[in-house]
């Protein structure tokens, strides 16, 4: 029971929903950059929401499916002709050829049972700074063999209700891609926002940011205008949470995505409301966003909106599941 | 000492909080701090998902799905850090571990070692030997994993950061900077003065505790042999 890799793609990693309580000694969460589209591919082969995928970014991998298996792609659209966003039976001896992004940067690939990878610290989530978890803890490369678990792929999918052509008709919304640029984020005020100078505080919420080339699983660096701060005094190291807006001297901001440090020495501009995080994560570089203030209780409301999206979602594909297996 | 109390709760987005107790290192704050963040773990709180113990306040991650996590969760965070704080300040000192490292300073691991004695106007034996004779506290882990901030350095070996950082410092080099020392987990890019190194492994996730240090132990080093490093670091 096994994938082959042909071509590993830009950066193919396995991701589950991370590793949880081992903050206060370095490690970070991680994770999937896009925690919704994985629970939505999840829930499309029928797994429980938070069963590893594989992560895939910007450019594709190429994959050989050993034996019949159920899969499910969402999260960014990628050119390749498959489709996005609903189970598909993919017979023994079928290449998968994931092309580039052509809207959002990542997409996560579910299979019927998951993969059979150890859980490192409660996870299977790759942590690519420490090499542990995963595949091996790295991202995949050409020659690849991925274990699977043994899942009758074939039997689950029959429960499904098809058309004709064997697909099924319907498919999973695309809940955090963005429909056009610049995308908007809601943050909260960072611990330093008053720090920062007039004009670099209304510099944030006015200008259109691109996410910088050097960005990646760690942090999102933001091209725009330098940000200041009058006094440049050090502040004292405290903890960064996802979606923190640090700014380093430089006056480059960065947002700290799901890889990040656990602490940091620099001021914090903002804090990206958690619903957001996943839909700046479908950001690649290049991509536009732009920042609305909210308050707490509008990020709490984001927050379970985003949620209840989600849940309604996978109720309703649950329920094909269901149905016939009555 | 006053009793320490939270200056505020600050908002990490909608998903953790800061409880700041002081805006400045303070080692006796930082003390409370580590207690607090035992106390607080000792609860199990169903919707805390990570207590963060920082220089000068702890970070409260959140499990916002939980049904049992708080409408007002800056309220809830700090009526849980003061429940708290009375067994916090009625705990003994220091409920961390004892840690000894071991450590070869011998020249070809100490790569700033005579750059420090040149800052502190110290011959270099004298810096090894009151790294040494230190006793340190981890007062926050962060940076990578594994990675502890220890306070308790000698104020003559207080000297600052390299001017432009390495861009990979070896994996266990031990190093110093203004009043702390750090031990590096791995190969990464960093600023500190490298004065020594250990062998051992500070971070494996593949242990049942996968870090050497955690937040409040208190540590010593011990200084090793070439021989004795290279004996112990095959042996990890």
């Amino acid at each position: 029971m096994s994938i082959r890799v042909l071509r590993p793609g830009l950066l193919t990693t396995v991701q589950d929903h991370g590793r949880h309580g081992y903050q206060r000694v370095g490690l970070c969460p991680g994770g999937a950059m896009d925690p919704v589209a994985l629970s939505l591919a999840n829930a499309l082969v029928g797994n429980p929401p938070e069963e590893a995928a594989l992560e895939i970014t910007v450019i594709g991998p190429e994959l050989v499916f050993e034996q019949d298996t159920l899969v499910a792609v969402c999260g960014a659209e990628f050119q390749g002709g498959f489709p996005h966003n609903r189970p598909v039976l993919a017979k023994a001896g079928t290449r998968f050829n994931v092309g580039r992004a052509a809207r959002g940067a990542r997409a996560y690939i579910a299979v019927a049972g998951g993969f059979a990878v150890d859980p490192v610290l409660g996870s299977r989530s790759t942590f690519l700074p420490g090499q542990f978890g995963g595949f091996e803890g790295r991202a995949l490369k050409h020659g690849d063999l991925l274990p699977l678990r043994d899942e009758k792929a074939v039997e689950r999918f029959s429960v499904l209700k098809k058309t004709r052509d064997g697909t099924v008709k319907w498919s999973a919304p695309p809940l955090t891609l963005p429909d056009r640029e610049p995308i908007l984020v809601h943050v909260i005020e960072g611990q330093h926002f008053a720090s920062f100078d007039s004009n670099s505080q209304r510099a944030f919420f006015d200008t259109v940011w691109r996410i910088a080339p050097d960005s990646n699983r760690m942090g999102f660096r933001l091209s725009g205008p330098p940000l200041g701060r009058p006094q440049a005094d050090e502040i004292l190291s405290g903890p960064t949470c996802l979606g923190s807006v640090q700014v380093p001297p430089s006056g480059v901001p960065i947002a700290l995505m799901a890889d990040h440090q656990t602490t940091g020495g620099y001021p914090r501009i903002a804090e990206i409301a958690s619903a957001d995080v996943a839909r700046l994560a479908q950001l690649a570089p290049g991509g536009k966003v732009h920042f609305a203030k909210c308050s707490l209780e509008i990020a709490t409301e984001l927050r379970r909106d985003a949620r209840e999206r989600l849940q309604s979602a996978i109720r309703a594909i649950s329920w094909e599941y269901g149905v016939k297996t009555k | 000492m006053a009793q320490p109390r939270p200056l505020g709760v600050i908002p990490l987005g909608d998903s953790a909080a800061y409880v700041e107790f002081s805006e400045k290192l303070d080692l006796e704050v930082n003390s409370v701090v580590q207690r607090l963040g035992l106390a607080i773990l000792k609860r199990k709180v169903p919707w805390v998902r990570d207590v963060v113990p920082a220089l000068g306040g702890l970070a409260l991650h959140f499990d916002p799905d939980h049904p049992e996590f708080p409408a007002k969760p800056l309220e809830g965070a700090l009526a849980l850090v003061l429940e708290s704080l009375k067994a916090a300040l009625a705990a003994k000192d220091n409920p961390g571990s004892e840690v000894v490292l071991p450590v070869c300073y011998e020249p070809e691991f100490a790569l700033d070692l005579a750059e420090v004695a040149k800052k502190a106007g110290l011959p270099p034996q004298e810096v090894t030997h009151l790294h040494l004779s230190g006793e340190y506290r981890v007062l926050m882990m962060g940076f990578a994993p594994g990675h502890a901030y220890m306070g308790g350095l000698d104020e003559k070996l207080a000297v600052p950061r390299r001017a432009s950082p390495r861009a990979i410092v070896p994996a266990g080099s031990v190093a110093i900077a203004n009043e702390q020392t750090v031990v590096y987990p791995y190969a990464i890019s960093g600023g500190w003065n490298v004065i020594g190194r250990t062998p051992m492994v500070l971070f494996d996730a593949r242990r049942q505790r996968p870090s050497l240090l955690w937040p409040g132990d208190r540590v010593r080093f011990r200084a090793i042999s070439r021989a004795q490093f290279v004996e112990m670091a095959a042996g990890q």
